[in-house]
């Protein structure tokens, strides 16, 4: 089947006076597993009900295939969406809930039963066709939904956080199951969820939204290391995050942090306000001073124990900085108030615009 | 103490329900010899007007359902689909007809609607020629339909709007829409609420007396059963037979529409979740469906109207208006029988502060206790809904012949306890639904707390549940009260004389000559005056407690 391109250029959408996307570019490329990333309320499932043909913007283009779809209702887009609470109609069986899409596009009926019954199987669930979805667990109904979208055999498939619903292992589980039937089918795909950490694992690229903006475009690892602004810092991973002002050294002056030597290799041009940003797994303690290393001192305020590290808070001057320690066997945790000095090392630094 | 309190209700409902019931039954299969027999049966079918009335009855509640479906589903679908101001106008054309009883408003219809009506008259100087509303049985059907389709229309609405909007998307999103859309999808997921209304029509018109004996339309089941045991005698059997035929059939509706909907919780909507999408009306859009709500509205409004006019009228027949306008009408009634007002709130009124007392210890029994068997208790009193008013009067009135009242020398059936108590037995289901839903909306935690802080079991029912149920158990003597103050099938055979009877049956009375029609008709602005307020008086006082008390205890 032919791949197709998503494309949104500058969409804007509002309910009344609430602004609901704001200026909203992006492309996803044919065959891309793309997510959209943000806490409630950041416009990403109104992005994707809007490809889905359940809104309409008031400006912009939307492109799916390089056509303009703005006014063409969904059940003419053949843009297949899998809802969060997986919308299966308990009037009918699971095998009447799959052919149903068939049954609207007029196939021949052997060829109905033909593909139902393939994307059952697709899904890992032939012989299920006859029960009712409320004879179903969480997670076979997540994939009589799946099936069901993927028996019309759409151009694009749109995931409204799919996982949302299922238990935590569950929700791993069907992570991979997803991928192995992208990389199997090779659909654009776009998945709008919360959780970081799903869209990480298994997606190409990642816009991360918020208040209906998108605040950054790329893959896990660059909105990892490279976060465009604090926000998206704050939103993919654990971060330490000090405002401050870059004076002449370069010092790094913070109202909680104090002053501290920066590595010269960081300085960027120009720009005095900023956020100090580094991850909490980048914080060492009690190593020997390297060169061009960020050192602090200060003394252990709080630890807690996540089993693969100790997440400790460590007190310097007034701030307090989350520092991760890898645990292994026998490992003691650090009493309450026994100072270290901690060190980061210069790449592992960032400066972000305040 | 909740053991007494079970044993006395079940007690209370055997007694009145029952046995009365089962007495008839007993009777429609027994032979002079108390043997059992089918022969009454055989020579029910014998008799060609039998014949004829059953197929009537099951014609009649057949084309009801049909028309107050027609009128019914697009007032419903309209409310959920579309965002227009008409919504309020269509929840109030779903509680007028409620508020007048059929059989008051059917005089009025054939004034208006009848071979010479007001509404014929026009058409025939318009445009020569008449449309048989009211003839025969068409009157019947027409009178019904239009005073039940609002249990068609309510129990609709409430299941179109508890379907998940998502429903609705992914059925768009895999191709369907319009009429298709609607067909395959809104409509199946919405039948619970069609087939519980739609039963509930059936039932109601099947059982139906004062509709078809004030239209004169003797040739159905309940005027006969009616016509057999007054005329004919109480030891007559066909009227047995027809009283049996007519529970049967109305059991067997109710169970065909539990079985159909068991397991069929089509309540898809959930915490958090959209309803369907409301669509704005072009403005051609909703000129057209005010025009036809509007229309339905003049309709349904009609016997209203019709018997406003009748009350004020001094003649009124072969004329599209009323030849002139009077209020001696008003002043008959008030000379000649204020009482029956009196009688009206009284016996209504006891019968739901019966129902409501019943109805809250039931529920509390069956979601609070652990009582063996307490799940009977919903059943028996439930299955009052299955029983026809005629069929209970007459299990009364054979029962309980020669019964007399404790510390009197009146036989029960001679007086007006006879009435009240059938009252609260056919009301028992409405209050007890409602206060069932009460205690199940109120979380136990707050009777745990109330136990937890040091009260009895008996001191928490009656701080903590009974003031939470407050709304739940008003709405269920509201519903009681107004549904017994417009009954008349066990009324007609259960008033024993005109200074105990209720507004229903002087209102029957009256209608019996042409010349108490004017009387007849003040009386039955009364009552829905009386109704009417009633029922705005507890949906206002339900909305300001919804606001105020019901929300902390639903939120908990």
């Amino acid at each position: 089947m032919e791949k197709v391109r998503v494309e949104a250029r500058n969409i804007e959408l509002s309910y009344g006076a609430t602004k609901v996307l704001r200026d909203i570019s992006l492309t996803v490329e044919p065959g891309e597993f793309f997510a959209l990333l943000g806490p409630s309320g950041s416009g990403k499932s109104t992005l994707l009900r809007l490809i889905a043909g359940f809104t309409r913007h008031q400006a912009g283009r939307l492109l799916v295939g390089g056509r303009d779809v703005t006014g063409i209702p969904p059940w003419k887009r053949n843009v297949g969406m899998v809802f969060q609470n997986y919308a299966l109609w308990p009037h009918m069986t699971v095998e009447r809930n799959v052919a149903f899409g068939l049954e609207e596009r007029g196939l021949p009926r052997d060829e109905v039963r033909r593909k139902t019954e393939a994307a059952l199987e697709l899904v890992g669930l032939s012989g299920y066709g006859a029960r009712r979805p409320n004879q179903l667990s969480g997670g076979q109904q997540q994939r009589v939904a799946l099936a069901r979208t993927l028996a019309i055999e759409p151009q694009v498939l749109l995931l409204d956080e799919p996982l949302s619903n299922l238990d935590a292992k569950l929700r791993v589980q069907m992570r991979h199951e997803l991928l192995r039937l992208h990389k199997r089918l090779g659909i654009t795909t776009i998945f709008v969820t919360h959780d970081q950490e799903e869209a990480m694992t298994i997606c190409d690229r990642i816009a991360v939204m918020d208040q209906g903006v998108i605040q950054q475009v790329g893959t896990p690892v660059e909105l990892f290391d490279h976060p465009a602004n604090r926000f998206v810092a704050q939103f993919v991973g654990s971060v330490n995050l000090f405002e401050g002002e870059i004076q002449a050294g370069p010092t790094f002056v913070s109202p909680t942090l104090g002053q501290c030597a920066l590595p010269s290799a960081l300085l960027n041009a120009g720009k005095s306000r900023v956020h100090l940003a580094f991850r909490p797994h980048a914080v060492r303690f009690d190593e020997a001073p390297g060169a061009g290393n960020l050192e602090l001192e200060g003394s252990i305020a709080g630890g807690e124990f996540l089993g693969e590290f100790m997440r400790y808070e460590v007190r310097v001057n007034q701030a307090i900085v989350t520092a991760d320690q890898p645990h292994l066997r026998g490992t003691e945790r650090l009493p309450e108030g026994t100072p270290v000095r901690l060190s980061i090392a210069s790449r592992e630094l960032r400066l972000i615009d305040a | 103490m909740i053991v007494a309190v079970a044993l006395a209700i079940a007690a209370f409902i055997v007694a009145f329900l029952v046995v009365p019931v089962g007495s008839v039954v007993y009777t429609a299969f027994s032979g002079g010899t108390g043997a059992f027999t089918l022969g009454h049966f055989a020579s029910f079918f014998q008799i060609s007007l039998m014949r004829e009335s059953f197929w009537n009855s099951l014609y009649v509640a057949g084309m009801s359902v049909v028309f107050a479906s027609v009128i019914a589903i697009p007032l419903a679908y309209f409310t959920v689909r579309f965002r227009f101001r008409g919504a309020l106008l269509i929840q109030t054309l779903g509680v007028l007809p409620l508020i007048m009883p059929p059989f008051v408003g059917a005089v009025a219809m054939q004034l208006l609607f009848g071979r010479s009506g007001s509404v014929n008259l026009l058409l025939n100087d318009w445009f020569g020629f008449a449309i048989p509303f009211m003839n025969g049985l068409n009157g019947v059907i027409f009178v019904e339909s239009l005073h039940y389709f609002p249990f068609i229309l309510l129990n609709l609405t409430v299941s179109l709007q508890n379907i998940d909007g998502a429903m609705e998307e992914s059925a768009q999103n895999l191709g369907a829409s319009g009429l298709r859309l609607f067909r395959r999808i809104v409509f199946p997921l919405a039948m619970p609420g069609y087939i519980a209304g739609a039963s509930l029509v059936f039932v109601k018109v099947f059982d139906d007396l004062g509709t078809p004996l004030v239209l004169g339309q003797t040739n159905m089941l309940a005027p006969q059963a009616y016509l057999r045991i007054t005329s004919v005698g109480i030891e007559d059997p066909i009227g047995y037979v027809i009283s049996v035929i007519m529970v049967a059939f109305s059991v067997a509706a109710l169970w065909m529409s539990a079985r159909i909907l068991k397991g069929r919780d089509y309540a898809t909507l959930q915490r958090g979740g959209n309803s369907l999408q409301k669509r704005d009306l072009t403005h051609w859009q909703s000129v057209l469906a005010y025009a036809w709500i509007v229309a339905l509205l003049l309709l349904v409004l009609s016997p209203h109207i019709g018997i406003l006019l009748m009350s004020l009228s001094k003649v009124w027949s072969f004329s599209v208006l009323p030849e002139g306008f009077t209020l001696a009408h008003y002043q008959t009634v008030f000379t000649q029988s204020p009482h029956m007002i009196g009688n009206t709130l009284l016996y209504c009124g006891l019968a739901a502060l019966i129902d409501v007392t019943i109805g809250t210890a039931i529920a509390y029994i069956i979601l609070r206790t652990r009582l063996p068997g307490r799940q009977m208790l919903d059943w028996a009193a439930s299955a009052a809904l299955a029983i026809p008013g005629v069929v209970l009067a007459i299990g009364y009135l054979r029962t309980f012949r020669g019964v007399e009242l404790p510390f009197s020398d009146a036989a029960f059936t001679s007086t007006w306890v006879a009435l009240m108590v059938a009252y609260a037995v056919r009301r028992l289901p409405y209050a007890l639904r409602s206060c069932i839903a009460a205690l199940q909306q109120m979380h136990v935690s707050l009777e745990e707390a109330a136990e937890n802080l040091g009260a009895t079991k008996g001191r928490t029912i009656r701080r903590i549940v009974v003031p939470l149920m407050a709304g739940g158990i008003l709405a269920g003597f509201v519903t009681s009260f107004i549904t017994a103050a417009v009954e008349l099938s066990a009324t007609i055979m259960l008033s024993a004389s005109a200074s105990q009877a209720p507004m229903s049956y002087g209102i029957y009375l009256y209608m019996q000559s042409i010349a108490g029609r004017g009387p007849g008709a003040a009386l039955g602005v009364i009552a829905v005056v009386i109704v009417g307020l009633g029922t705005y008086a507890s949906h206002r006082l339900l909305q300001w407690r919804a606001t105020h008390v019901a929300q902390q205890a639903t939120n908990t």
